[in-house]
């Protein structure tokens, strides 16, 4: 049942992106371009999509979590930390230079495999390797010494 | 480069839906609706048991538009301009850097503003300013 629900609560997100305009990357290129500001190209809509999620989020999230605990689980699994660290600034300064290039994020690429273009096959299956590669370098043993022991993917 | 229209409406009417899935997933499954974080950890290092769970968040996704087709019988428009070796590095970047910086437009742009986490503004801010300064080289310095 959990799972079930799970794929619902994806298929709406993944809906909420195609509606929006988050799943075409021209739109999100012409968001990023302020330089076409005077020229008129540029395309606000994103910022639409940002205030409508964030608003329905943030009364969502206040009222979700006053509950003992969430529906399929034994607590909520909140992120804890604070501290802004040299990766919590690298890391999306990397992630933005990626999303500049081929206007996709990691939900909207995913979204995007659905429409059915190879690109979007191009961009998900390095966008994957990224990722574990990412995962391989937190988890080397010389960087741990470093890093917070906490979850290194916690948001 | 594709001009495209301003639907606000559109668009706050999907953010809002995007909204209220991460409300329900929170409900749910007590978790971040965070799809960097989602999607890295269906690969290993395994650290839990919600695979299937993350699975199923992920094929609700690509299943989306499938879905959207057949009900209306059409897609909107997705104009993909970038070419295989920028869809490669910008795909190997934006998976890197959202692992790396503990998550995406979604964990940190929504889930985290939401929050009111400053680790998430700090990173929203980040990511916003890189996008926008990578469009303005590549669309005004040439």
């Amino acid at each position: 049942m959990s799972i079930l629900v799970q794929f619902a609560i994806g298929l709406i997100f993944g809906i909420g992106l195609i509606v929006s305009g988050m799943s075409n990357p021209a739109k999100v290129l012409n968001f990023l371009d302020v330089g076409g500001i005077p020229a008129g190209t540029w395309d606000a809509s994103l910022a639409f999509v940002m205030a409508g999620a964030v608003a329905v989020t943030f009364i969502g999230f206040s009222r979700v979590l006053k509950l003992a605990r969430p529906f399929f689980a034994d607590r909520f699994y909140l992120p804890t930390r604070r501290d802004i660290d040299p990766r919590i600034v690298a890391g999306p300064a990397i992630f933005g230079i990626g999303w500049g290039l081929a206007g996709f994020c990691p939900g909207p690429a995913l979204t995007a495999l659905g429409f059915g273009s190879v690109s979007a096959v191009i961009f998900v299956a390095a966008m994957c390797a990224g990722m574990v590669l990412a995962r391989f370098v937190a988890h080397l043993p010389s960087l741990s010494r470093f890093v917070t022991p906490a979850d290194p993917l916690e948001t | 480069m594709v001009s495209t229209s301003f639907t606000p409406i559109a668009s706050l009417v999907g953010g809002a839906m995007i909204g209220a899935a991460a409300v329900l997933l929170m409900w749910a499954t007590g978790r971040i609706a965070g799809v960097s974080g989602i999607a890295a950890r269906l690969f290993p290092p395994y650290e839990d048991r919600e695979f299937a769970g993350r699975l199923a968040f992920v094929a609700g996704l690509v299943v989306a538009p499938v879905l959207v087709r057949l009900v209306t019988g059409s897609l909107p428009a997705q104009t993909i301009a970038a070419g295989p070796v920028v869809l490669v590095v910008g795909g190997l970047l934006t998976g890197f850097g959202s692992v790396w910086g503990s998550g995406c437009t979604s964990g940190h742009g929504v889930c985290g503003l939401s929050r009111l986490s400053v680790r998430s503004l700090v990173a929203t801010m980040t990511f916003m300013a890189a996008g926008m300064a990578t469009v303005f080289v590549m669309r005004h310095w040439s």
